[in-house]
This record gives C-alpha cells, sequence and structure tokens, in this order.
C-alpha cells in the first residue's frame, strides 16, 4: 500500500469536487483497501463517502412508481429489509449469499455494484500479464492460465475475467436506473449501462466519469413476489457463484406473462438474457420452454478447457431457477 | 440452556473426564496466548519478505532506490549483503528444516514464493510499501509444474531414500490374475494447503548475546537446535517461546525460511523484529500436501476374500529437497490380503518443498485403498461393510506382527446402527428424493499409533497444587489440559489444582508434535515422572487412588521435610533405540510405531456420509456423517470429541473442496487466499455425529492412548466419493469431486 491522502467529506458535492483521474471513492472499503494492500490499486486520494449527511444515502422508499435505494446502504440491510424480501425476494436473496456477514456489513450497494474481478492474474502485480489491470501486457489467464472462474459469456481474445458480484445479476433483470452525481450536476444512466464489456480494453470497466458517485439505484416498482436468485457454488456459503440466476416471473396461470433474467458467475459484465426472456413471453413454462430459453442464453457462450463446464451448469442453473420460482407465490 | 451433551460426551469405559480446556475462555474471548502476542523488550520492527514470481530462473538485479526512500525503512536484505548462515538440512536428510537450502543463497530461483528480500521498516504498512517498491528483474525459465508438465523427474523411490523398500508379499500379479472380480483404478488426490488460522510468524530479539524466538511451533527443541546451528551459536543460547499454536496441521513442525530472516535482522538492527508470512506467503514457505497419483488392483474372490492387491503411487515434489510420504506399508497392514504389491514413484519439478500435513501419507493412500476397497465390494455384490469384516484381519498379513488392538468391528456396528446403513438401497441412484439424489457411502479410517519419548517434569507444593513442565506443544488440541488429568489421575490430586507448562525450550524436553504423538508420549513422561515422585515420597499408586490422596501426598510431604517435592520422568516407547532418551534431549526425533517389526499398532473408525446432489446442477452436500473410533484410552471425551469432529469436516471438505490450483504454465498457486481455497465453512456441516467406541490396549504405552488427532479425517474422502457413486453411478476418482466433474 502507497502512501494517500484521505478525506471524509460530509456533503456529496464536496466529494465529487474532491475527486480527481486517481482518486477513489470509499464505501465500505472492502474492495478498495483489498486492491490497495495487493498493490494492485494505488489511489493517491481515497474519498471516504461513509459519512456523507448532507441527505441520506442509506434509504429503501417507494415513490411516483418506483423503488429506490440509497447507494450507502449495506448489504445487510437492505437483504433484510421486510419489504424487500416479501416484494423483491430476488434483490435480497442475491444479497444473503454474497461474500459473509462481515463483509455484509461492511459493504455499501454503491460499492457493491463496482467490485471487481477475482481473476488471479489481475489481483496479483507479479503477474506482466494483465490488460484489465495494464493495458496491453496480454492476458495470463488466456495465455495458459488457470480459468477454471473465468466467463463464458461477453468474453473477448483480451480478458476473460468474470464479474464476480451477485446483486447487480437482480438490477439488471429489473432494468435498474443509476443515479449519479457528477462534476456536472446530477444524472440517471441505466444499469445497464454501467458495465463496459472487455472488448479491446478491459482497463476500461464502466461508464463512469471521473467524479461520478452514485447516490441511488432505481427500479420501476413493480413488485416481484415471484422472483429468486439460485447461486451454485461448489462450497455452501461464502464462494463466488459459478453460476447463478436471477430470475423474476409475472405469469398468468401456467403462461409466462414477462420475465427477467440475469447470469452471473458466467459472464464478463452483469448480464441480462433479454433473447431467452423474449423466448420465453407468452409462452407455457414448463421444463421444455426453461430449456430451450436456457439453451438461447448460452448459445454465444465460448468456454475454454477449464471452464467450458459453466455453459453446461449455467444453462440448468436457469433451467432451474425457471422452475423453482415459478413454484413460488405470486 | 445449550446442550453440552454432544461437544463433551460422558465418558464410556476406559476413557477420563469431558473437562473443559482450562483456556477455553481465554480462546473465545481473544486472550493475547499466541506467541506474537508475547511481550518484547523494546520496540519492534517489521519485516516483509519479497518472494519470487517465477518458479524457475535467476534473480538478474534489485533496484532498491524506491523501497529505500520509503520512511522508516531500516534495511533490505537480499542474497548480496545477506550475513553467513550455517548449514541446515531437511527432515529426510536428518534435519529440522523444510528445505535443505538456506535462504537468500544466491540468485537462483527453485520455486515460486522463494524469498529474494527481505525489507524491514519501522512499521509494518512502511516494510509493505518498500517491499511493494523495490523492483525485481528475473530472468524466467520455463517451469515443470506438476504432474504430465514437460521436464518432470520420475524416479522409484528407492533413488531417492535408501532405506525405502518396495513392499511385496507373496506373489500378488498372480493371485490378481486368478481373482474371480477384480478392480483396476486410478485415482489421484491434489495439492492442499494447511491454511491454520495463525500464519506463520517469528518475533526474534537478541539479548547479551542470546536470541530468543517467539515462534508458533510444533517442536521448540527441535526449532531451537537448528536456529542456533543456523545461527551458528551455542544451544543454550538460543530459547524458543511458543506458549500456544493457532493451528498447525504439521506447517509448524519444520524451520522455515523466516525464521533466520527475523533472526539476522533482529541481530543486525539490535531491536526485536517481527516477520509475519502474508498469508499467500504461507502456501510456499512451509510446504503443501503434495498431489498424489496411484494405480491399484484388487482381486477377490467369489465370495468376497481378498486375493492380490497391488498399489503404485507418485508423489510430486520440489526439485531440490525431494520431501516425501511413501506409506504403502501401512496399507499393506490394513486387510488379510493374500499377497500384496507396493510400489512407490516420486515426481519432481520446480515446486516449493512439500510438508507434513495431517496424516500426510494416510489421507491419499488410505483414500485411494478404501476407494478401491468399495469398488470391489460392489463389483462382488457385496455390502461394502460386511466385506470389510470378511476381510478383517488380527495381524499385518505380510510379516505376521500382531496388532495390539483393533476394534474396527465394533466401530462399523456403532456407525452403522447410528447412521441406519441397514436402510441402504445398493443400487445407485435409488434413493433420490425429488430433485435431490441421495448417496451413502462408507470407508474406514485409520491411522498408525506412534510415540517419541519424552521427559517431564512434575513438582507437588506443600499446598497441594502441582507444576508439570514440559515441553510439548498445545496446537489447539488441549494438551495443557490432558496432561493435567494425566497427571492429576496418577498423584490423586484433582486436575485443576495442577498448572501446566509448555512451549517453551527452557522445560523439560517433549516429543515433536506431529503424527498424533504428543498425548501417548506426554502423558507417559507423566506418568513416569509421578511414579518416581510418589517413590520418593514413599508413596505407592495405592496412596493416590485412595479417597484421602490429597491427605496423604500432604502427609508425606511434610514428612519428607522439602518444601517441594519434584521429579522428572523420562519415557521411551517398546522398540525406541537405547539411546531414545539421549536423542530426546539432544532436539533429535526418534518415531515409533505404525506397522512394526513385532507388533502393528494403529487406531481405527468406521464413517459413513450422506451427500444429497441436485439432480440440475449437481452441488454436492453432506447431511451428515458418522463416525465411530476406537483408539484406546481416550484422556478427555470432549477435546476428542472435537478432534474427531474437526477431522471428519477436514475430510469431507478434502474430499469435495479443497484444492489448490496451480497455473501449469508458470508453476505458481492461483488460489493462494482463505477466500479461494475452499475450506469447509459452517454452512456445509449440518451434522456430524462422533462416538466413541471403548478400547482397551495395554501394550502400547503406560495409558494404552493412541494418538487420534489424524485418525478421523483419513477415509472420509473414499467415504464421500463413494456416496457420489451411489448417488449418481458415477466414480469419481480424482479429488476433489467439485461439479465440474459430475455435471
Ligand atoms: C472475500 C470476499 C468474498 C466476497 N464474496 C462476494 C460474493 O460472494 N458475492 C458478491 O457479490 N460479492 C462478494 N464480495 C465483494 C463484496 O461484495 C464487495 O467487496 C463489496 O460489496 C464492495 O462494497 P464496498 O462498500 O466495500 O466498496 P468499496 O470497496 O468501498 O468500493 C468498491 C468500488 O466502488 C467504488 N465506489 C464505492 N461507492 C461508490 C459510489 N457511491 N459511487 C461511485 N463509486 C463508488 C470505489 O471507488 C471502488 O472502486 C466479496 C468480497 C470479498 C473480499
Ligand atoms: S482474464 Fe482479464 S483480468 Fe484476467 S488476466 Fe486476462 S486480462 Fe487480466
Amino acid at each position: 500500500m502507497r502512501p494517500f491522502d484521505y478525506q471524509r467529506p460530509a456533503r456529496a458535492a464536496e466529494a465529487v469536487q474532491a475527486a480527481s483521474a486517481n482518486s477513489m471513492y470509499h464505501a465500505g472499503g472492502t474492495t478498495v483497501v483489498d486492491l490497495m494492500k495487493l498493490d494492485v490499486w494505488r489511489p493517491d486520494r481515497l474519498i471516504d463517502i461513509s459519512g456523507l449527511s448532507d441527505t441520506s444515502y442509506d434509504f429503501v422508499q417507494r415513490k411516483d412508481g418506483r423503488l429506490r435505494i440509497g447507494a450507502l446502504t449495506r448489504m445487510s440491510s437492505l437483504a433484510d429489509n421486510a419489504m424487500i424480501r416479501s416484494d423483491y425476494p430476488l434483490l435480497s436473496d442475491s444479497l444473503w449469499l454474497a461474500a459473509s456477514p462481515q463483509l455484509r456489513n461492511m459493504a455499501r450497494l454503491g460499492g457493491n455494484v463496482l467490485q471487481r474481478t477475482r481473476c488471479p492474474y489481475y489481483r496479483d502485480t507479479g503477474y506482466d500479464q494483465c490488460n484489465r489491470r495494464n493495458p496491453g501486457s496480454g492476458c495470463a489467464a488466456l495465455d495458459g492460465g488457470v480459468t477454471r472462474n473465468h466467463a463464458v459469456l461477453g468474453v473477448s481474445d483480451q480478458c476473460i475475467a468474470t464479474y464476480q458480484g451477485d446483486w447487480a445479476q437482480a438490477l439488471i433483470a429489473l432494468d435498474a436506473n443509476v443515479e449519479l452525481l457528477g462534476k456536472d450536476g446530477p444524472r440517471a444512466i441505466r444499469f445497464a449501462d454501467l458495465h463496459r464489456l472487455p472488448g479491446d480494453n478491459p482497463a476500461q470497466e464502466n461508464n463512469l466519469r471521473t467524479g461520478d458517485l452514485i447516490t441511488a439505484f432505481s427500479i420501476p416498482d413493480k413488485t416481484w413476489k415471484r422472483s429468486k436468485y439460485l447461486k451454485i457454488r461448489d462450497r455452501e456459503s461464502y464462494a463466488y457463484a459459478l453460476a447463478s440466476a436471477a430470475v423474476a416471473l409475472d405469469m398468468e396461470g401456467d403462461t409466462v406473462r414477462d420475465v427477467r433474467i440475469g447470469l452471473g458467475g458466467v459472464a464478463t459484465v452483469p448480464w441480462r438474457a433479454s433473447e431467452a426472456e423474449a423466448a420465453l413471453k407468452g409462452q407455457t413454462l414448463d421444463e421444455a420452454s426453461a430449456t430451450r430459453a436456457a439453451q438461447i442464453a448460452f448459445s454465444r457462450a465460448q468456454g475454454t478447457q477449464e471452464n467450458a463446464f459453466k455453459i453446461k451448469l449455467g444453462r440448468e442453473t436457469l433451467v432451474r431457477a425457471l422452475l423453482e420460482t415459478a413454484q413460488m407465490e405470486g | 440452556m445449550a446442550d453440552n451433551s454432544k461437544a463433551a460426551p460422558a465418558p464410556k469405559e476406559n476413557m477420563g473426564q469431558p473437562i473443559a480446556r482450562y483456556e477455553a475462555r481465554q480462546k473465545v474471548m481473544g486472550g493475547k496466548i499466541y506467541s506474537s502476542d508475547l511481550p518484547v523488550p523494546g520496540k519492534k520492527a517489521y519485516a516483509w519478505m519479497v518472494t519470487s514470481t517465477i518458479a524457475k530462473g535467476r534473480v538478474t538485479g534489485i533496484d532498491e532506490t524506491a523501497a529505500k526512500a520509503v520512511p522508516g525503512v531500516l534495511m533490505i536484505m537480499t542474497h548480496k549483503n545477506r550475513p553467513a548462515l550455517g548449514d541446515i538440512a531437511s527432515f529426510l536428510k536428518g534435519g529440522m528444516f523444510v528445505t535443505d537450502n538456506n535462504t537468500l543463497s544466491g540468485p537462483t530461483i527453485e520455486h515460486e514464493g522463494q524469498p529474494v528480500a527481505m525489507v524491514v521498516a519501522e512499521t509494518f504498512e512502511g516494510a509493505r510499501e518498500a517491499a511493494h517498491k523495490l523492483k525485481v528483474g528475473y530472468a524466467a525459465e520455463s517451469p515443470s509444474a506438476t504432474f504430465e508438465s514437460p521436464g518432470v523427474t520420475t524416479r522409484p523411490m528407492g533413488e531417492i531414500n535408501p532405506r525405502y523398500k518396495p513392499v511385496k508379499f507373496k506373489d500378488a500379479a498372480a493371485a490378481l490374475a486368478g481373482s474371480a472380480h477384480r478392480v483396476d483404478a486410478e485415482y489421484s488426490t491434489p495439492i492442499q494447503h494447511h491454511n491454520s488460522m495463525e500464519l506463520y510468524s517469528t518475533t526474534a530479539y537478541w539479548d547479551d548475546g542470546k536470541l530468543v524466538l517467539h515462534e508458533p511451533s510444533q517442536f521448540v527443541w527441535g526449532l531451537r537446535k537448528g536456529a542456533a546451528a543456523q545461527m551458528k551459536m551455542d544451544e543454550d543460547n538460543v530459547r524458543v517461546k511458543s506458549p500456544f499454536v493457532g493451528g498447525a496441521f504439521g506447517g509448524k513442525g519444520a524451520i522455515t525460511v523466516r525464521t533466520a530472516l527475523a533472526a539476522l535482522a533482529a541481530r543486525q538492527l539490535k531491536r526485536p523484529v517481527e516477520l509475519v508470512a502474508t498469508r499467500a506467503q504461507g502456501f510456499t514457505i512451509s510446504g503443501n500436501r503434495q498431489e498424489t497419483q496411484h494405480k491399484i488392483s484388487l482381486g477377490c474372490d467369489a465370495q468376497g476374500k481378498l486375493t492380490g492387491y497391488d498399489h503404485s503411487m507418485w508423489e510430486f515434489t520440489s526439485r531440490v529437497t525431494p520431501y516425501n510420504n511413501g506409506g504403502l506399508d501401512n496399507c499393506a497392514a490394513m486387510y488379510d490380503f493374500g499377497a500384496v504389491s507396493g510400489q512407490n514413484y516420486i515426481v519432481q519439478g520446480d515446486r516449493n518443498v512439500p510438508n507434513f500435513m495431517r496424516s500426510p501419507a494416510e489421507v491419499p493412500n488410505i483414500y485411494a485403498l478404501e476407494s478401491a476397497m468399495n469398488e470391489l465390494a460392489a463389483a462382488a455384490n457385496i455390502d461394502p461393510v460386511a466385506f470389510r469384516k470378511m476381510n478383517d484381519t488380527r495381524v499385518n498379513v505380510t510379516n505376521g506382527a500382531p496388532y495390539t488392538s483393533r476394534s474396527v468391528n465394533a466401530c462399523w456396528d456403532a456407525a452403522a446402527a447410528s447412521f441406519g446403513w441397514d436402510k441402504r438401497n445398493p443400487e445407485p441412484g435409488s434413493m433420490r428424493d425429488g430433485d435431490w439424489l441421495i448417496g451413502w457411502g462408507c470407508a474406514m479410517a485409520t491411522y498408525p499409533t506412534q510415540m517419541a519419548p519424552s521427559a517431564a517434569k512434575i513438582v507437588l507444593r506443600k499446598n497441594g497444587t502441582a507444576l508439570i513442565e514440559v515441553a510439548a506443544h498445545d496446537v489447539g488440541t488441549g494438551c495443557y489440559t490432558i496432561a493435567a488429568q494425566a497427571a492429576g489421575e496418577r498423584l490423586g490430586i484433582d486436575p485443576s489444582r495442577i498448572t501446566v507448562q509448555m512451549g517453551d525450550s527452557r522445560l523439560p524436553p517433549g516429543p515433536i508434535s506431529g503424527g498424533s504423538i504428543s498425548t501417548a508420549s506426554v502423558t507417559s513422561a507423566i506418568c513416569d515422572g509421578c511414579d518416581r515422585l510418589l517413590t520418593s515420597l514413599g508413596l505407592t499408586a495405592d496412596d493416590a487412588k485412595a479417597s484421602d490422596s490429597a491427605d496423604r501426598l500432604a502427609a508425606a510431604l511434610a514428612r519428607s521435610g522439602r518444601p517441594v517435592a519434584e521429579a522428572t520422568g523420562a519415557w521411551a516407547p517398546i522398540g525406541a533405540p537405547d539411546d531414545a532418551i539421549d536423542r530426546l534431549y539432544d532436539g533429535g526425533l526418534v518415531f515409533v510405531g505404525g506397522a512394526g517389526e513385532k507388533r502393528t499398532m494403529f487406531a481405527f473408525g468406521a464413517e459413513m456420509v450422506e451427500v444429497r446432489i441436485n439432480a440440475r446442477t449437481r452441488e454436492i452436500r453432506v447431511p451428515r456423517m458418522v463416525g465411530a473410533f476406537a483408539a484406546g484410552r481416550i484422556m478427555n471425551p470432549r477435546t476428542a470429541h472435537s478432534q474427531y469432529m474437526g477431522g471428519m469436516i477436514w475430510g469431507m471438505a478434502s474430499a469435495l473442496l479443497e484444492a489448490t490450483e496451480i497455473d501449469h504454465k508458470r508453476a505458481r498457486y492461483t488460489n493462494d487466499n482463505i477466500a479461494e481455497y475452499h475450506l469447509a465453512v459452517n454452512a456445509d456441516i449440518p451434522d456430524v455425529d462422533v462416538i466413541m467406541v471403548p478400547e482397551v490396549d495395554d501394550e502400547i504405552n503406560i495409558l494404552g492412548v493412541k494418538g487420534i488427532g489424524e485418525l478421523s479425517n483419513v477415509g472420509t474422502a473414499a467415504a464421500i466419493t463413494d456416496a457420489v457413486w451411489h448417488a449418481t453411478g458415477k466414480r469419481v476418482r480424482d479429488l476433489p469431486v467439485t461439479i465440474d466433474k459430475i455435471i
């Protein structure tokens, strides 16, 4: 860890103003401090936003047809919110199944969606090759490295690192927006536009501009009681997903009126399976239609020798999530 | 009220009281009891190791400019300026070190994670920052990472270890050829790391030319001897303190590079220096369980009687110091085999030196043997428990040496009754519950009963309290408590009135805390000391057993006119060399036990597990495990329960979760952290049923104690893979059984 300035402003505008190209926000710090200790990140200024108090950034609110969630809300607190548990189980499940109680108590939702990949070559500066960490240096994973946990969707020949967060899959499935405060004032973007595919430039991980502060997430407030987050992993708890599916269903009898699908553990960014959704809408939800949707969701998947199993696992996870969600009370 | 009856089972025949560990409260309250918590004179400086990011090649240059500029940096040590050290040797060469090569000896890189420099600074953070700023240049070569990598060398073990003999008993090939049923299968086990909660730390300081080391150690006398030789000084001028060890599992038995680095830095800076290897550095400085491969042929006749057993085993080790386990002679003693052949090979590559890890030889070897036993039972259409019982033996068939005791059948009966084994439908895939495939599996657990010489000093005071001193170690097992119990029983004193001191090289020598020898060896030395003490007071065992024992002790002490009564016991196990006690006092290693020439000494257990596997996504869960164990006298059913339970959990994790991943191109471990190196967590362990089966063994040592610390994690993996097969019809022979292997 290298020396850095530390600031703990009380007002969001101050935080934004203090931001520069090589500064970094610190919410719960569980990603930032981790990567700084590993010398992967070397910000010259940390702007600790956990004390912002000009208005509340820790809230859950239903207003004007939208569900809004403050960016400083703790993972554990949203997971445990009674309304969320009853009306949006997938938002709660995806947090309960993430990380550990200690981390969930520290981490804030704004930081959560910006967590970084666990690709071992990204996290260790002892490897020369990593396009994400060091643009143009190559990709150690693709050059004979260990890739069991890497992505099969949204990959490029420059990077195949998995986006390992869970909650983001629920957000993307529910058409969330991200509310930002930037150097030019407030604005909102689609959550789906927050992260960038690795493409030719994996180091450019998102579309935030210097200083952009996430202040809240908002979701069209359509209750999704029939929704679920299914996370499959070798270890029962405290492990990242090998494959996961965030599924929300709106059913009319056996027929799918609306369906939302987010896929985790398998893609380089939070992943919406829109084509699979389209294939299910208006159909009877059963083993056959769910299987077809899963085929579609992974039709462009591309595996390495070590992670190709994720294609099958991802499909099975989605089928199971769809069928189990259909069994829930609407 | 919490139900304590499970954690602290009531004693059965030949078991002591389930008293709580005396340090239990400190442990749960975060008490400062570990070696790095000990106070030191003066202000500590902090050392940070810089370790190699390549596995093979050379250091071409080290640019210290930026590192030196970090405020508070006190020194940077590299191979260019490292002060002289005495020669060291690994266990294989009769020494006490992980490796044969001293640290920072030159520019050559033999494995990833090898220290290339040490930075010492006023603060921990400063040392880390400077370490990150040190620019190390390398000339890298292509390393050989693991089995099947180009450039590895494979040799029969005899070429490395002259004492090694292949196992040969009658003609196994012929016996196999005539078998009615046979299994020919290959099994493999992965690299694993100890990952104790407590990291590998050393704090060193010098006091008037004498070196004091605060270091978690499984062998303080050995560490003292080794460090003294390495620092070229008199043993009496080195002291090691290790009052409690926060998990060791074999990783803290051999001496690592960090001890000398901390000692050198402290000498040069004239102040205490603390060096803590990071979690990732721990993966390469103290070794690991090496990966193994096995080829087994096992046959039986039409009735299920075993005929021939042929076992070849390959283990992966380092090029420079070829640590290895061998151990097929123990497998050969397990059943009534008609004929046996066993041969070991070692495969060397560009890796750090492996090390002992909880049941080093048994975990892989018995996994392979017990898996083959399960497969053969299925091939012969015999229940796997019945199959083992029909092939039970009272002697090691290969040399005729009788077992001193062997209660494995009683364990099978106890485990089966508790588990409900009779309800198992033998047909694979037949026990389904909705979307979950259910499988039941079993395997035998076993561990050689080993012992080493030990001394122990007993002091009886006028107020009726006593003190035990022995340089044994509490690695989290409850050794302090058991020592007090042993002395309490022998003298007729309540154990709460006995203080025990351990983990200090100034105390009378105890055994290395490895090979599950501590309880057997230490309690024997304590009994010997107590007997001498009683004799010196003119008392006998009858006085100690009397209900007024305390009064008799007090009266005898008063009669003696002495302020305290003291005696030092020294005990060596049967079969130990004549000079065993001298070697003990010389910090040397003497091990006796297992498959011996005259006696066969093992502890046994029977384990049964249920797995549930999702029919679609194939994750494997283990809702229940039952283990029944018989291991001679149980000193304390509470601490024993904890050992057995922990072992079964470990065994389960080693079957399903634990594996160190290695980059085949770069020979580097990639999941060197405990987020991605998957140890079992609470959610993985719903129900563990531990049954202690009473067993009496009068032959092995004074109290008839067998080691239990490494028993219950043996065999578990074979039980689990059998259950996976029973659930799915698929045999996975390559551990761990992760989702990708059964989807
Ligand atoms: C061992 C371990 C296991 C884990 N397991 C899981 C898991 O299973 N599933 C899972 O989903 N996650 C997992 N995580 C990741 C964890 O959830 C994230 O580290 C955490 O949510 C990040 O939140 P934070 O508040 O600590 O973020 P910080 O570390 O404070 O910040 C993270 C990033 O977001 C930026 N940032 C933070 N807040 C804002 C904001 N308001 N506006 C703009 N930028 C911001 C920071 O600058 C930084 O770049 C795990 C983490 C660890 C260490
Ligand atoms: S997969 Fe991406 S993050 Fe990993 S080494 Fe390649 S470029 Fe870096």
